[in-house]
């Protein structure tokens, strides 16, 4: 359970992920997706709960240990969260060398590698975050996300303000790079796209639990009217979208 | 009367809680110290950001301190026909008080905004969440070398401004109040401890200190976007600011204090 002042933003999430699967989490904005992974990897403190990984309790963990474990994610966040002082190559090279200590070099040649496999020429390396496009941001946050062959990836809006085109180059890139790998991988959405893409399994989040969970080729006959409207995009129907006025 | 007094006494709990929250978050930055890894590139980088950059401010803002520092004590101290007492006046100023004082104050302005904003993006931006994602704890990425790199480098810039700020009173001690150069300088040393440069180092080591977690502090707790950024950078120069001048008054009575 997570709640910030009042509002209860998680009240009872029970899902659990199978390794080498990709879970995809679709909800509506303000539902609570992204507070979810952020309390599974211990960004935020639920209140109450239990977030096993590998049969480990991981909820409470204290630093060192939180620091260990993270050495078994990674995460492409939203906006990239680039390092804008880091060069590209030192972006995707950083949780090699400050996080497992490698050499500088070694990092660097480790770095360009994975930056081939998202698409990226070597001379992008040597660029600042600043200098490229929100698609090639991208691009260099799933290369970083995948520099360590991390077990489990979190993925949160990977396709968001990108074109449809950008946006399936990152949807088969995200397929590619975790099928391949066998990696586990967790992803939060609303572009139904992306998740019938790059999903094995689709669980709903909605007044903070899941209210569906099942394979992404049984989403489309989920006889959940919440489900239903989520998909097709309707106005209409029991998901009522809180508008303030000014 | 509890409606008169409850507001009073929120802030007085706010002001508590800001405190403890303050002492906290140094407190387990500090402790990050004692285990490695230490990052020295970026302690590296901060002490050229704070120091190298911060010259150009620091020496101007010394050297017409030094300038106007001889200027009013002439005209106090020829009153009572005491003028001879400018140079050593001019020097003990300096090196006690507004070397560090007036370093603190103009780095604060220039390195604490910087600190807070910087962070204060990375904060905003999911940047500080990243660290924590790449196993990185971002009190000893971030916040450690800064203040590391704080407590070194103003020392090293308050000694600079110390001796600028004592050639701005001799320029204008011999140049526009016609003292003897000779006697000028055997005056400005005659009355100088080794206490007075000290004590303003330490001053200084603290006040760079200070910048350096006001800025940190401010930006790693900013929300809210831009807004929350900008109003960051202001708490951090004010509050480093305000804790420069208490605690000068501090050293200076555990130093001269009777």
């Amino acid at each position: 359970m997570k709640s910030f002042g009042r509002n209860r933003v998680l009240d009872g999430v029970d899902i659990d992920c199978a390794t080498s699967e990709s879970l995809v989490i679709i909800g509506g904005s303000g539902t609570g997706k992204s507070v979810l992974v952020k309390c599974i990897l211990g960004l935020l403190q639920p209140e109450a709960g239990s977030i096993r990984i590998d049969g480990v309790e991981t909820a409470g963990l204290g630093r060192a240990a939180r620091e260990r474990l993270m050495q078994k994610f990674g995460m492409l966040f939203q906006a990239s969260a680039l390092f804008d002082s880091l060069r590209v190559w030192e972006n995707v090279a950083f949780g090699l060398i400050q996080g497992r200590g490698m050499e500088r070099k070694a990092a660097k040649e480790t770095a360009l590698a994975k930056l081939a496999a998202v698409g990226l020429a070597t001379e992008v390396g040597e660029l600042r975050p600043a200098e490229l496009s929100g698609g090639m941001q991208k691009r260099v946050a799933l290369a970083r996300a995948i520099a360590a062959d991390p077990e489990i990836i979190f993925f949160d809006e990977p396709t968001t303000g990108l074109d449809p085109i950008m946006g399936d180059v990152i949807n088969d890139l995200i397929v590619k790079c975790v099928r391949e790998a066998g990696t586990t991988a967790v992803s939060i959405t609303h572009d139904m796209v992306s998740a019938r893409k790059i999903a094995d399994r689709i669980a709903m989040l909605h007044g903070g639990r899941i209210i569906w969970n099942g394979s992404a080729t049984e989403i489309d006959c989920s006889r959940n009217p919440y489900v239903d409207q989520f998909i097709n995009g309707r106005a209409e129907g029991p998901i009522q979208m809180k508008i303030r006025a000014s | 009367m509890l409606t008169f007094l409850a507001p009073i006494g929120a802030v007085f709990l706010g002001f508590l809680a800001a405190t403890g929250r303050l002492v906290v978050f140094a407190g387990l930055t500090l402790v990050t110290a004692f285990t490695p890894p230490i990052y020295p590139r970026v302690i590296l980088r901060e002490m050229v950001n704070i120091g190298y950059f911060s010259l150009p401010v620091v020496g101007l803002t010394a050297i017409f301190t030094g300038m106007v520092l001889a200027l009013q004590s002439y005209t106090g101290f020829s009153r009572f026909a005491a003028e001879g007492a400018v140079a050593t006046v001019v020097v003990l100023s300096v090196t006690r008080e507004l070397g560090p004082v007036i370093t603190g104050l103009m780095v604060a302005g220039r390195v604490g905004a910087a600190m807070a904003a910087e962070i204060g993006t990375m904060r905003v931006t999911d940047q500080i969440d990243a660290l924590a994602t790449l196993s990185t704890d971002p009190l000893r990425y971030l916040v450690l070398p800064r203040l590391f790199a704080g407590l070194i480098t103003l020392p090293m810039l308050v000694l600079v401004a110390d001796i600028i700020g004592v050639f701005g009173g001799y320029l204008v001690g011999v140049y526009k109040l016609g003292f003897n150069p000779e006697a000028y300088l055997n005056r400005t040393q005659q009355y100088l401890e080794t206490s007075d440069v000290v004590s303003g180092l330490v001053k200084a080591a603290v006040f760079g200190f200070i910048v350096a977690l006001m800025g940190c502090y401010h930006g790693y707790y900013s929300r809210g976007g831009a807004q929350g950024v900008g109003q960051a950078t202001t708490y951090a120069v004010v509050s480093a600011s305000v804790l420069i001048l208490i605690f000068n008054y501090v050293i200076t009575a555990a130093f001269f204090g009777r």
